[in-house]
């Protein structure tokens, strides 16, 4: 058993405090926005945020969250999908397939977080999602517009 | 210049009351989100179209959306000709089914070949046509005028001389009701509203905020998941597994053999059930490939790289003359080694099986085939299974040319009928069971005479056939002619959009197959990804042995191809080639999909030997442009994925199994080595060429040859990560 504040709701979970944060949230609670892509921590599909900090939840054993802790998924980072990043994500057409974008979005929601004015080093630094589409340009745009929106 | 066209009538079948013909997936919808076949039931226009009375028209698309933006290209050309309100657009899959229903009311399902937009232009756009020609004439039998008095604009009919004007939303079920017109006339293109429009895409805000719905995320009622694990070696078999060290884990519902290959666990939750399987203890027996290596793989390709025999897929005049007389010839050998696809979404689909029926969710890239597979397996005749596409998380090819699994999850949930299944597979599963690009390797010779023109060029490829390993129906006389995609002779039936860009005095192509045990696939770009490197790295090298400028050598062998030349001179010129700023650059051109491309690259290797891929700049003339934004998207899409296997990409064979597990071992570009990209989109007009797929030929030559300005290296056994690239 696991308590849990997912997008600002507690939620207590019937599960193995093992298992990783990403299938509690796809399987146990339906948030579906949270992708697996690898299961090594690799990829960044998975992204999601504790306590506003990017984290790749594949590998984070939901025992090493807390129920103070803020877990924020790509269905909490805005109530009407209109986060700068999102906005800024719709406004240059960045994702292709979008399977990788909630974890990119996600990413890159976190660097600015900490850091509202990255620099293109800081993006090459940070970002190191995986997409196989290849929309990488238009992410590093984005970043930039977003944080104009911020 | 007009189109006037005589329609078929078979696909303008009007078919009335049809609510349950449009009943499908929504794009992005979920099964819950499922129209209620209760509502009151809107019939639809034709095959392609069905407006509501709130005028939302409803675009019908067979083909797939894995990320390449057939949903939106394809409707804008169904809209150009409806004369719709583009912002009313949504789009729709027909399933398979219906389609089986309606003796394939919609043509092919098949996506890949970069053939979404050339492949059905034409019948998309006068199935909008049609439709418009069917709701004006409903609005004028209204109005009792002519239909040839009324104008429609934005789904506004109007009809001037009474002032009488309605929407394409209140005629629509009177349309319906009437016969489909014999004759549709397809704008002139210079009156394109829509086509050509750099539009933005109909589903990016579902995929902005998580909403958007892939086969992984499949969820119905009382659904069990499945992992699998089959045979790591290609041709080998279950001996035998464990159930019992597994059958008290957590969750675990089921464990089940699939076949003579595969066995699976079915439990409560997916990690679960991987859990599960990961502790199972299963013996293989490998067969006869478990001996082979990548070593042994690349002797057996070697050999084959002077061969006698060859297939011969491009010959003019006499190449061993040529080299006899001339002033030297030059050789080199240059590999492309096995890649995966990857997709960021592991394989996955869900079946639901019962005696009397077969349905499955799946992502895929060609429904027709995923439900002619699906019935196979689940022993029933077609028409009683169905296949819902769902949106893919990424396709490359892969998710078209095996439905592996599909299969699996049927034969899965025969095992639990009644119980929906979801199968996903791991990434290491995706990485250890892919349908590999084919490995080759090209042994290239050219002449030069003292002038340093070129004399004559024999390109001998070495290595696997896709066809021969999957689509042994498509070889002719033995010969897989994909395998000389880019490199062949005009006029050969069926491969016009691969012809060589350049004409050579003396010239020949041919292949010595050979074919290693591991499953070949079609992967985004398919043949042209190691044919370009082959030509276009080797024209380099011929160019600065002749002491010649690459882009001149390269033009004074292109004056019958102009469209090839316009592309490569625009890269060129506007990456500022010939100037003295110091920057090293490379060139590369191509013919592929039916579109000119050609790429200009900038690159600096460091004193360590780290590369910095500045910017490509990269020219395609497709013909038409259908959505220039998405073009560009295209390209820089291609490009990532033709880097990345330039860089990282090779699958291992060890044991008969394929080494690489995860993206640990098998990597992808990042967002730190992304060079900047600057596409130059030239429509010449008259044809339809892809966007998908051929600008991925160009990258990695360009990238190459731009390496070997900066350092003097020649690379030619690839991947980069590899190879030692400080300047000699």
């Amino acid at each position: 058993m696991a308590r849990l504040k997912v997008n600002g709701q507690v939620v207590d979970v019937d599960v193995d405090e093992n298992t990783p944060l990403l299938w509690v949230l796809r399987e146990q609670m339906g948030l579906t926005g949270t992708k697996y892509g690898c299961g090594v921590a690799q990829c960044g599909t998975c992204t999601v945020h504790v306590d506003g900090l990017a984290i790749r939840s594949c590998v984070y054993p939901v025992a090493a969250v807390t129920e103070d802790e803020e877990i924020t998924t790509i269905e909490g980072l805005s109530e009407n999908g209109d986060h700068p990043v999102q906005q800024a994500w719709v406004e240059l057409d960045v994702p292709q397939c979008g399977y990788c974008q909630p974890g990119m979005i996600m990413a890159v929601a976190g660097m600015l977080n900490n850091n509202p004015d990255p620099t293109d080093e800081d993006i090459d630094a940070e970002i190191t999602n995986i997409c196989r589409c290849g929309t990488l340009g238009r992410v590093r745009k984005g970043v930039h517009l977003a944080k104009t929106k911020i | 210049m007009a189109d006037t066209v005589t329609l078929s009538r078979r696909n303008f079948m009007v078919v009335t009351g049809a609510a349950g013909l449009t009943i499908g997936f929504t794009s992005g919808c979920s099964p819950a989100d499922t129209p209620d076949a209760s509502s009151e039931p809107i019939p639809e226009i034709n095959a392609w179209v069905h407006i509501a009375p709130d005028n939302t028209v409803t675009v019908r698309i067979a083909r797939s959306e894995m990320g390449q933006g057939t949903l939106t290209g394809l409707s804008q050309l169904v809209a150009e000709e409806l004369e719709c309100d583009w912002d009313k657009v949504v789009t729709e899959y027909p399933t398979p089914g219906q389609s089986i229903a309606r003796e394939r009311a919609w043509g092919s399902f098949a996506t890949g070949g970069s053939q979404g937009v050339r492949g059905s232009h034409q019948y998309v756009r006068e199935g909008g046509a049609a439709a418009r020609l069917m709701l004006i004439e409903a609005a004028a039998n209204e109005w009792g005028v002519s239909p040839s008095e009324c104008s429609v604009e934005k789904g506004v009919i109007t009809h001037a001389a009474s002032g009488n004007s309605t929407t394409y939303g209140a005629v629509a079920s009177a349309a319906a009701e009437l016969a489909p017109p014999l004759e549709v006339t397809l704008k002139d293109p210079l009156d394109w509203k829509l086509i050509g429009q750099p539009l933005p895409r109909l589903d990016t805000v579902d995929k902005v905020t998580g909403k958007q719905i892939y086969g992984a995320d499949i969820t119905l009622p009382g659904m069990l998941l499945a992992s699998v694990k089959q045979c790591p070696v290609k041709g080998g078999t279950l001996a035998s597994y464990d159930a019992d060290a597994v059958s008290g884990m957590p969750g675990v519902r089921k464990v089940v053999k699939l076949d003579d290959t595969a066995v699976a666990v079915i439990g409560d939750t997916w990690w679960q059930a991987h859990s599960a399987l990961q502790s199972m203890p299963i013996e293989w027996d490998d067969g006869e490939n478990g001996t082979v290596d990548s070593a042994q793989i690349n002797a057996f390709l070697e050999e084959g790289l002077t061969a006698d025999e060859a297939f011969v897929g491009n010959m003019n005049g006499d190449v061993a003359a040529a080299f006899d007389t001339s002033d030297q010839v030059i050789e080199a050998t240059y590999n492309y080694p096995f890649q995966n696809h990857a997709t960021m979404e592991p394989m996955n689909a869900t079946a639901l099986w019962t005696e009397d029926k077969c349905e499955v969710w799946c992502p895929t890239q060609n429904g027709e085939s995923a439900i002619a597979v699906a019935a196979a397996a689940a022993e029933l005749p077609i028409e009683q299974c169905e296949i819902y596409k769902i949106h893919l998380g990424g396709g490359f090819g892969r998710r078209a040319g095996s439905h592996d699994f599909v299969d699996q999850a049927v034969k899965i949930a025969k095992q639990m009928p009644g119980t929906p299944i979801k199968l996903q597979w791991s990434r290491e599963e995706d990485m250890a069971q892919g349908m590999y690009h084919p490995i080759t390797q090209g042994r290239m010779r050219g002449g030069l005479d003292a002038a340093g023109n070129l004399t004559g060029l024999h390109i001998r490829i070495s290595g696997q056939s896709i066809l021969a390993g999957i689509l042994p129906q498509a070889l002719r006389d033995g010969v897989d002619y994909a395998t000389f995609q880019g490199l062949l002779p005009e006029g050969l039936p069926g491969a016009e959009d691969q012809v060589i860009s350049y004409g050579f005095p003396n010239l020949l192509v041919d292949h010595a197959m050979r074919n290693p045990h591991l499953r070949p696939g079609f992967w985004r770009g398919v043949n042209v990804n190691q044919n370009a490197i082959y030509i276009e790295c080797f024209l380099d090298e011929m160019a600065y042995a002749a002491g010649r400028d690459p882009l001149d050598f390269r033009l004074s062998l292109m004056d019958n191809h102009p469209k090839n030349a316009a592309v490569l001179k625009a890269a060129a010129e506007r990456s500022g080639w010939g100037s003295d700023d110091g920057k090293a650059r490379g060139l590369a051109v191509c013919y592929a999909f039916g579109s000119y491309v050609a790429a200009c690259a900038e690159v600096s290797v460091d004193d360590n030997g780290r590369l910095k891929m500045h910017r490509i700049v990269a020219a395609t003339d497709p013909g038409y442009a259908v959505n220039p934004q998405q073009i560009e998207a295209q390209v820089e899409g291609s490009f990532v994925y033709g880097l990345s296997a330039l860089l990282y990409g090779e699958i291992n064979v060890e044991n008969g199994a394929v080494v690489e597990q995860n993206f640990d071992t098998y990597n992808s570009l990042r967002i730190d080595e992304m060079p900047d990209v600057e596409t130059i989109i030239m429509p010449s007009g008259g044809f339809w060429g892809g966007v998908g797929e051929p600008t991925i030929a160009v990258a990695a030559p360009a990238v190459l040859n731009a390496i070997y300005a900066a350092t003097g290296k020649r690379v030619r056994q690839l991947p980069l990560k590899n190879v030692d690239l400080r300047a000699v």
